[in-house]
């Protein structure tokens, strides 16, 4: 939903852009608060995302000596769920929870 | 572990690399008397699972990369069995 600025960062960071996730259930629908995590896969604000949180974010970074708790780590092109058929386009951004 | 049902599947082209040419699924935690329990989640398929499955998920990142014969990533949860039946002694709802 948008993108976080900070110029002065822990180092591990470096080159990855933090951005602001609004958690989704399946249909796109808001749950829960928004919080910060940073992007591994050059994301932009609107689009479906998937994260994941806890240690495994810091895992996920090329250096993973980093206080990272949640990271970016997947578009969704398409999410076929049980009961629906006929998927239409991605409704809005949506992170599926952790992978 | 925990039981939990598969209810979708996921298609990502642009994904972390330890996630390359692993199949996504959503599942829903649910108890052993199939009631949904927290928030659904992804969780990479190693044992071939479908959408309707009631299965076995870790959920936690030192299992997983186990699970995946890895150095620990980005992943940690994982569908690791297909649950045929599950036995209790307390009555079931």
């Amino acid at each position: 939903m948008g993108t976080v600025v900070c110029t002065e960062k822990v180092p591990a960071w470096k080159g990855h852009r933090l951005l602001l996730l609004a958690p989704t259930d399946s249909q796109g629908a808001d749950q829960g608060r928004p919080f910060v995590a940073v992007d591994l896969v050059s994301a932009a604000p609107g689009q479906w995302v998937f994260y994941v949180k806890a240690r495994e974010a810091g895992m996920a970074l090329p250096n993973t000596d980093n206080p990272t708790d949640a990271a970016i780590i997947g578009i969704v092109d398409h999410l076929r769920e049980e009961g629906r058929e006929a998927p239409g386009p991605a409704p809005a951004p949506r992170p599926g929870a952790q992978a | 572990m925990i039981t939990a049902r598969v209810v979708g599947e996921v298609v990502a082209t642009v994904k972390h690399a330890d996630l390359s040419a692993q199949k996504l699924l959503l599942v829903q935690p649910v108890d052993p008397d199939g009631k949904r329990k927290g928030q659904p989640m992804l969780a990479v398929d190693v044992v071939d699972a479908g959408v309707g499955d009631r299965v076995l998920v870790v959920d936690e990142g030192n299992s997983a990369a186990q699970v995946l014969r890895r150095p620990r990533g980005a992943i940690r949860t994982v569908v690791v069995g297909v649950i045929d039946e599950i036995e209790t002694s307390e009555p079931t709802a």
